[in-house]
């Protein structure tokens, strides 16, 4: 099997604008859809948090020819799924099923995408699990640990400073209408992406694609441009009190590279090296291994279409919050003032690239790696030239991308747990 | 030459057994080492035994120093990891297929050789602590282990894998060292191999690294039988938060009962076929029975069952989310209401064709990963034998509506159950 590149996926532009990829890989029976479309939470306005999300999940919910119930006693009766799930930039789409079945998913896809009908009753039952997850968040220290530092890092102006899923008071107030005028505006074929691997040759995928959706033809969002993030110059923090908790969660970051900025990969393999590396990098063998102070301590540097985060994330005991902030100011320090070893460089590096037939042994790992390349206009050769770029990314660069976003004196801080002792 | 697209099994003469199955769809490979120590082995004073060990095989050998084996895995773009549960303990890598003879390397090393110094102990009790202080984090956490107290009462099933927190906090170094020496031995082990190598090749290299591992020693047998359950058992947990949740167990039969597969069937139609792997399997449950009843009616957010194939008797679980507006008590009701119907309207053929169905697809994208098929393999040669594995689908097959009619009868009543509610301080 080798590496996906040119010479096998086949991508082709509906005039309608929809771009289609298709791998071939009979290894087994099955085949796997992803894709995405361009409406997502960006395309909401701040007092109507959690539309896109809420819109996204309610496509599900029925359509014209397929009721609720009728969607998943027909996938569950094959064992297949289908799924839709609202981004910020993007909702993406998949499915996944045995060979036989794919006329019946995509058929499901398509119905799904194009005639969704919003029905009010499912519309209300799916609002009641949205709002108990909500509840849920609320005492998960975690997940208000993640939004607190989002709403610190980002402009309020900037979808990134709004939750995904919305606020008890912003998804109360969505209406079934919201929701179907939302879909009506925004949904539409232009750039759209579908990626299909499996075991369909690629003259039938496409025209089984073609079928389901070259005749769409929705609208499509006018975008801003993104509000301008400035880097954080000051620590900003901020404390959200859980009472009866055991854990305390720690997320302290930075607004990061997008995917498409010049050092991202700069960015990345820096980042392995602080928190990803063996057993979640200089940040695990320090906070964790040395000190003993925490179950997990990482990093992790998002990419995506706009400044997405890069975060260090680490749940301690109450009492151990400040040691460990201690350890991981100082990780970011050396990171930033010392430049890695060339015998640590070499390791992460040899790290990145052989990882690569891991991450595409699967058919939703070379969907995903696909998706990826289109998206971000890596070109389909990217996979191939992948080493090489790795490669020749030297200590300078790696420590160049530490100081041009990070900083051990200016961050966002959010922090989540019990009330301090005493 | 031994055909191994098929799982091959053997056995080395100081009793480690070996699983090896060839798959060359992609070019990667995965090894696991198994231990038959869990929980299982463990009692009130040593809880959480079995998986502070298993931390401290990551702390190094004389060969490896701390750090050194993670790192070296690594470097060759590999994955590296060990779990821990009631009846096992097993570690395994996913690499490259021509590096997988580094993981064999680490693995017969630390079989062995592992230093479990008193240092490092130390510093991991604050990390094992931390990890059981983020479970408890979590409403489910708190609420599964009190339920399963209860329903347990003789057998170390009624402990969770992690361990009680003054056990953690007074556990020694040397108690340590003394449950790793009396469980990691060739006789007390499983090897298991899936990937794109040459099986001959493969088996050779394991007799290789672990023919010469002595096994002088005797493993202690577990003897605990939890008695029968005489009447229904019920649990009150509260907690902070804003959200009730709802669960119970039920007691089943071991996995060589032909009722083990007709409950599973029966699972299937109630709550939706399980997803045949431990990294969650993304799959809906919509179309299920108890989803109509407790989610489609609005009662309740989420419903899952789960029958986990286990060593000793274990139960069938099911867990319920309380939707905000609702109580634990409108969600049992209606869910006993559910269970009641069983009597009267049996699981029916499509049902069983549905649960079949889904299973062979599972089965389909399970193929798809060597880590998968290699857990999965030696997963079921913990509990029965590999060919439970891969005769999955033929038993599940022959199970009939008659069978599934009896298993729901028989287990699913009210006197073979523990039901355990979370209240939240916050509740509404």
């Amino acid at each position: 099997m080798s590496i996906p590149g040119p010479e096998d996926i086949t991508r082709r532009e509906l005039p309608n604008g929809i771009v289609v990829l298709v791998r071939e890989n009979h290894s087994s029976p099955s085949v796997v859809v992803s894709g995405y479309l361009r409406v997502g939470a960006y395309d909401e306005r701040p007092e109507q948090a959690g539309l896109a999300a809420f819109t996204a999940s309610a496509l599900m919910r029925g359509t014209a020819n397929y009721p609720f119930e009728k969607i998943y006693a027909e996938l569950e009766s094959v064992g297949a799924g289908v799924g839709v799930s609202g981004g910020t930039h993007t909702t993406g789409f998949g499915t996944k099923s045995l060979v036989e079945d794919l006329p019946l998913v995509l058929d499901i896809l398509t119905d799904v995408l194009r005639h969704p009908t919003f029905p009010g009753d499912e519309i209300e039952k799916l609002r009641g699990e949205l709002l108990t997850d909500l509840e849920e968040r609320a005492h998960d220290t975690r997940r208000m640990a993640g939004l607190a530092f989002y709403e610190l890092a980002y402009p309020p102006t900037h979808p990134y400073a709004h939750s995904l899923v919305g606020y008890t008071e912003t998804v109360s107030e969505l209406s079934r209408d919201h929701l179907a005028e939302f879909y009506a505006g925004g949904y539409g074929p232009r750039g759209m992406v579908i990626v299909v691997v499996g075991a369909v040759d690629t003259a039938t995928a496409l025209a089984q694609i073609e079928g389901a959706f070259g005749d769409w033809e929705g609208r499509q969002y006018d975008r801003d441009p993104l509000p301008d993030v400035s880097r954080i110059t000051e620590m900003r923090e901020r404390t959200v009190t859980i009472p009866g908790k055991t854990q305390t969660d720690i997320v302290l970051g930075y607004p990061g590279p997008p995917r498409t900025a010049p050092d991202f990969l700069d960015a990345f393999v820096c980042n392995t090296v602080l928190g990803v590396f063996g057993l979640m990098g200089r940040l695990g063998e320090n906070v964790r291994e040395a000190q003993g102070l925490a179950y997990y301590s990482y990093s992790r540097v998002a990419g995506g279409p706009g400044p997405g985060p890069w975060r260090v994330i680490a749940g301690v005991n109450p009492a151990n919050v400040e040691r460990a902030m201690v350890s991981i100011r100082a990780e970011i320090r050396r990171i930033c003032e010392e430049p890695v070893s060339e015998a640590e460089l070499a390791d992460n590096k040899a790290f990145i690239t052989g990882s690569l037939p891991l991450q595409l042994e699967t058919k939703d790992g070379v969907a995903r790696a696909i998706l990826n390349m289109e998206r971000y206009a890596l070109g389909l050769d990217y996979l191939h030239r992948y080493a090489s770029l790795i490669n020749e990314i030297t200590a300078e660069r790696v420590q160049a991308a530490a100081r041009r976003w990070l900083d051990p004196d200016a961050y966002a801080l959010a922090i989540a747990g019990p009330p301090a002792e005493g | 030459m031994i055909k191994m697209s098929q799982a091959y099994k053997t056995q080395l003469p100081n009793g480690l057994t070996v699983l090896v199955k060839e798959a060359h769809a992609a070019p990667v490979a995965s090894f696991w080492v198994w231990y038959r120590v869990g929980s299982r082995n463990e009692y009130t004073g040593i809880t959480g035994i079995s998986h502070w060990v298993e931390h401290m095989l990551f702390k190094g050998t004389p060969t490896f120093s701390k750090g050194a084996a993670e790192k070296a895995i690594a470097r060759e773009g590999g994955m590296f990891n060990g779990m821990t549960a009631y009846d096992f303990t097993t570690y395994f890598a996913t690499l490259p297929a021509n590096r997988i003879g580094l993981a064999l390397r680490i693995e017969a090393d630390r079989m062995v050789n592992s230093v479990l110094a008193l240092d490092e102990v130390t510093a991991e009790r604050n990390v094992i602590i931390s990890e059981r202080q983020g479970s408890e984090n979590d409403p489910d956490f708190l609420l599964n282990e009190e339920l399963m107290a209860a329903a347990f009462r003789v057998h170390p099933y009624g402990t969770d894998t992690i361990g009680h927190m003054c056990d953690l906090e007074t556990m020694t170094c040397e108690q340590l060292y003394a449950h790793y020496r009396t469980y990691y031995a060739p006789h007390n082990a499983l090897a298991v191999a899936v990937g794109d190598f040459d099986g001959d090749e493969m088996l050779r290299l394991i007799e290789q690294h672990f023919g010469s591992i002595p096994n002088d020693l005797d493993i202690p047998a577990v003897n605990a039988v939890e008695p029968p359950q005489r009447g229904e058992r019920q649990v009150f947990v509260e907690g902070e938060g804003n959200v009730a949740y709802l669960q119970m167990v039920f007691r089943t039969p071991p996995v060589h009962d032909p009722d083990f597969f007709a409950l599973t069937a029966l699972d299937a139609a109630l709550t939706g076929a399980s997803g045949l792997t431990f990294f969650g399997g993304g799959l809906t449950n919509k179309s299920s029975r108890l989803y109509r009843t407790l989610v489609a009616s609005g009662l309740a957010t989420a419903i899952s069952g789960s029958l986990i194939p286990t060593v000793d008797p274990f139960v069938y679980n099911l867990s319920a989310v309380v939707r905000t507006g609702h109580t634990p008590a409108e969600v049992l009701e209606a869910l006993d209401a559910e269970l009641s119907r069983l009597a009267t309207e049996p699981v029916t053929q499509e049902e069983l064709t549905k649960a079949i169905k889904h299973a062979k697809a599972q089965f389909v994208y399970s193929s798809e990963s060597v880590t998968g098929q290699a857990l999965w393999l030696g997963y079921s040669e913990i509990f029965a034998d590999y060919s439970w594995f891969e005769d999955y689908i033929t038993n599940l097959s022959a199970v009939t509506v008659e069978d599934v009619q009896r298993a729901a009868q028989k287990y699913l009543k009210r006197s073979n159950r523990t039901v355990g509610w979370y209240m939240p301080e916050n509740g509404a």
